[in-house]
């Protein structure tokens, strides 16, 4: 009834290759990050900025990172941790060793490094492609593993491993509080997002996308491999390097090898697949799905079986919170396989044509 | 229909559910709030599920039999972190603000690292009883953080001094090889510059081979130690690390009783599953264990006799369950001692728990009064000290249980002292922090 484009007349390509053609999508857009910049901060508590808000906002730039190799490129990747971990060891080592180093700068600078590392571990994706790629990959993960934990160098000679940072500002303004941490995630994640919403809907996302659907008849007509499959790895791995200065500066604070291990690759992985493959608006749905659905169950949880009349144990949320998790992955899995992007897709394609579907 | 009627209903309950849970924890406010932040699932559960459980149980027997702290009662709410960091930062978020906050502790190390830069802004102390960062022994620079009873320097410092012992003297130890075997996480790589310092001192040669976390996987590090063939091994382990690598010295055939666990690999855990195999392994013990203390009799009389015990009634009283019970002792004595000074009754906040954790002063007629005769040495904080007492026995297992030698060991203050300055200056240098005045600590 009111989401419909009757009346909207597109009268120049300018206006027909807007990001958002219909305007009740600007709208929604505008009013979104008005809500998103301003409300939200007004209303958030500390708990629900530092748990939930900011992961939620740094995991969601990871995502975007993962999905443009991964779902655009059709290069699996596993070494998504190691990128995230040459960023964050990367921007801390500009950080702490040149005096004076403003703090986006040193993020950037982590960013290009974690490019780098990207490139030349895409380098096997030349050779081969789907689940051995996805091992090849691997490697990257293993050897940042051991990279971290065994020079001593990028950790600033710490005889423990862990590094830590503080006194945080840009251009003068302390990065103290959360509503200042909040903001500055959430605008980095904006800028960063509305880049690769553009790249991707360019020359270099379609030879991405063309490399992904078919790389022989890609080549054929004329798109070089090498430099789609290699360009997709390191703007993947830049975006991903910089979310991990932010989940090591602004989320941890102080961290190890640890936190940027196998396992943040397969729920990066994860984000990617549940939120829907090849689009940046999945990468938010799967990122929000990944953090915030085991916090609220184990709120949830206690409140329901209490009021039933039983207690559970700490042990058993945990457990339960694996199984429902793992049972709803299958069930959005066989149920939309195009993930959680591709149900906003059909409810809005629904919406177009309500109340008189054909 | 029906159904959509149905998940409605739900989840009306739900939030009615969890609003009122909401503002119960609100409306009663003379209530002295212990977050507890423990694993009970993932790799490190068998030796998490011990310490948590006797870090509730201890609460609830104070509330059982002492109606709380001076009429203070104590609340409480766990937090599954699984060992990991992120979880524990969120479970961290969560409960700090809850009113009547005491103070947390985290139950791992790497989650420590990542709460000191934390709880400086939050005000809430954090305490690591023998474990966290070592460097934090130094009050004036680690304000918030209490290494209480032992770090890993210490302990380290401890083992040397009893190897040194069992060869006739620490001179003895020249040109002796020494192995550490350590878990690849800041938990296993803290001992090493203390050990470096005590190798350049005392002219031994030290081996270093990492084990890669959870530590399933210890066949390569065997394999190492079997071609060095070294006099001692040094087992810097935790959860099922332990226990694989008795098992693995098992197969090597490396001699049990020539590897020296640190104080969290000597507990039932790990060597219950090798049993014989593990005959003759030492490892240092901070406290005893056993049903005998009277602070145990209590927990059982007063919280499992009445059937509400946390965990299985014939853990009660093991290692780590132990350790759990020092630790909330330790905390609840800090909120009594705050009390005496800012107000019996009273909740108190995290500044003033600090306070009281910072002057702790518990001889043996207040340790009897807890029912911890024998089980922990006196221990006695300051500004300046924020560990009160590095001493530390070693234990060594018969095959069936635990038998804790008579000996004390308390870590040499001339290496720890200046090593922990040295340390803590250079954290400060690195945060461009300074150290507290003088005037601070009565603060």
């Amino acid at each position: 009834m009111f989401y419909r484009e009757n009346g909207q007349f597109k009268t120049s390509y300018r206006a027909d290759q807007q990001i958002l053609p219909i305007l009740q999508d600007r709208i929604a857009m505008l009013v979104l990050l008005v809500v998103g910049f301003v409300i939200v901060p007004m209303l958030a508590s500390d708990y629900i900025f530092r748990a939930i808000l900011i992961p939620f906002l740094i995991l969601s730039l990871a995502a975007v990172g993962v999905n443009i190799l991964v779902g655009y490129c059709g290069q699996i990747s596993l070494g998504s941790g190691a990128f995230m971990a040459v960023g964050a060891y990367a921007a801390y080592n500009f950080f702490v060793r040149i005096d004076g180093m403003p703090l986006i700068l040193a993020l950037v600078l982590g960013g290009v490094c974690a490019m780098l590392f990207g490139m030349v571990f895409g380098l096997p994706s030349l050779r081969v492609k789907g689940l051995y790629l996805a091992v090849a990959t691997l490697a990257a993960q293993f050897f940042a593993d051991w990279l971290f934990l065994r020079v001593q160098w990028f950790t600033n000679n710490s005889s423990s491993g862990s590094v830590s940072v503080n006194n945080l500002q840009v251009f003068g303004f302390s990065l103290e509080s959360s509503a200042a941490k909040y903001w500055f995630c959430l605008l980095l994640l904006s800028v960063i997002a509305l880049l690769a919403k553009n790249l991707v809907r360019g020359a270099v996302g379609r030879e991405w996308m063309a490399i992904r659907d078919m790389d022989v008849a890609a080549a054929v007509i004329g798109i070089r491999p090498m430099f789609a499959k290699l360009s997709a790895f390191a703007v993947s791995s830049f975006i991903v390097g910089v979310s991990g200065g932010l989940w090591a500066f602004i989320n941890l604070g102080a961290w190890e090898p640890a936190a940027f291990s196998v396992d943040q690759s397969f729920r990066l992985l994860f984000m990617v697949i549940i939120g829907g493959m090849g689009s940046i608006m999945g990468s938010f749905f799967g990122a929000a799905f990944i953090v915030i659905l085991p916090i609220a169950l184990s709120q949830i949880l206690p409140a329901v079986t209490s009021a039933l009349g039983f207690e559970i144990s700490t042990a058993s949320i945990s457990h339960a919170e694996l199984m429902v998790f793992g049972g709803l992955i299958v069930w959005f899995l066989i149920v939309e396989p195009h993930g959680l992007a591709k149900l906003w897709a059909i409810g809005k394609q629904k919406l177009r044509l309500w109340p008189f579907p054909h | 229909m029906k159904l959509h009627a149905l998940a409605r209903s739900a989840a009306l309950v739900v939030v009615i559910g969890s609003s009122l849970a909401a503002n119960s924890a609100f409306a009663q406010a003379k209530e002295q709030f212990f977050p507890l932040l423990s694993y009970r699932t993932g790799p490190y559960a068998p030796n998490g599920v011990p310490w948590a459980n006797g870090k509730q149980d201890y609460l609830k027997m104070i509330n059982a039999r002492d109606g709380g702290i001076n009429g203070v009662k104590i609340t409480y709410e766990e937090c599954e972190t699984g060992y990991a960091t992120d979880r524990g930062v969120e479970c961290y978020e969560r409960l700090k603000s809850k009113p009547g906050v005491a103070l947390f502790d985290p139950q791992a190390t790497g989650i420590t690292f990542a709460l000191t830069e934390k709880v400086v802004n939050d005000k809430v102390p954090l305490i690591t009883l023998g474990y966290g960062l070592s460097v934090a022994q130094d009050g004036q620079a680690f304000k918030w953080n209490f290494p209480l009873m032992g770090s890993y320097w210490t302990g380290a410092d401890i083992l040397i001094q009893h190897l040194g012992k069992k060869e006739g003297g620490l001179d003895k130890l020249k040109g002796k090889k020494i192995t550490l075997v350590y878990h690849d996480s800041p938990f296993g790589k803290e001992p090493i510059p203390l050990l470096q310092e005590r190798a350049r001192q005392l002219g031994f040669d030290l081996g270093l081979i990492p084990v890669t976390a959870p530590g399933v996987d210890q066949k390569a590090a065997w394999l190492q130690v079997r071609q060095n063939r070294p006099d001692y091994v040094l087992l810097w382990g935790w959860g099922v690390m332990n226990s694989t690598a008795l098992k693995e010295a098992q197969a090597t055939g490396y001699p049990r009783d020539k590897m020296y666990g640190v104080w969290w690999a000597g507990a039932e855990p790990d060597v219950k599953d090798v049993g014989e195999g593990a005959k003759g392994y030492s490892a240092l013990a901070l406290n005893t264990s056993g049903t005998q203390p009277k602070v145990i009799q209590d927990i059982l009389k007063y919280v499992h006799d009445k059937g509400q015990g946390t965990g299985p009634k014939e853990e009660v009283g093991s290692v780590l369950y132990t350790r759990g019970v020092i630790i909330q002792a330790l905390g609840v004595e800090a909120v009594r001692r705050a009390q005496e000074r800012f107000g019996k009754g009273k909740v108190m906040t995290g500044e003033q728990v600090r306070w009281g954790l910072e002057n702790l002063a518990l001889d043996d007629k207040k340790l009897a009064a807890l029912g911890l005769t024998g089980v922990i040495r006196p221990i006695s904080t300051s500004c300046a000290d924020h560990m009160g007492s590095t001493w530390a026995r070693v234990e060594t297992w018969d095959g069936t249980k635990w038998n804790v030698g008579a000996d004390w060991y308390q870590a040499d203050e001339q290496i720890i002292k200046p090593m922990v300055k040295v340390g803590a200056d250079k954290y400060l240098a690195d945060k461009k922090l300074t150290r507290r005045e003088a005037s601070d600590c009565q603060s």
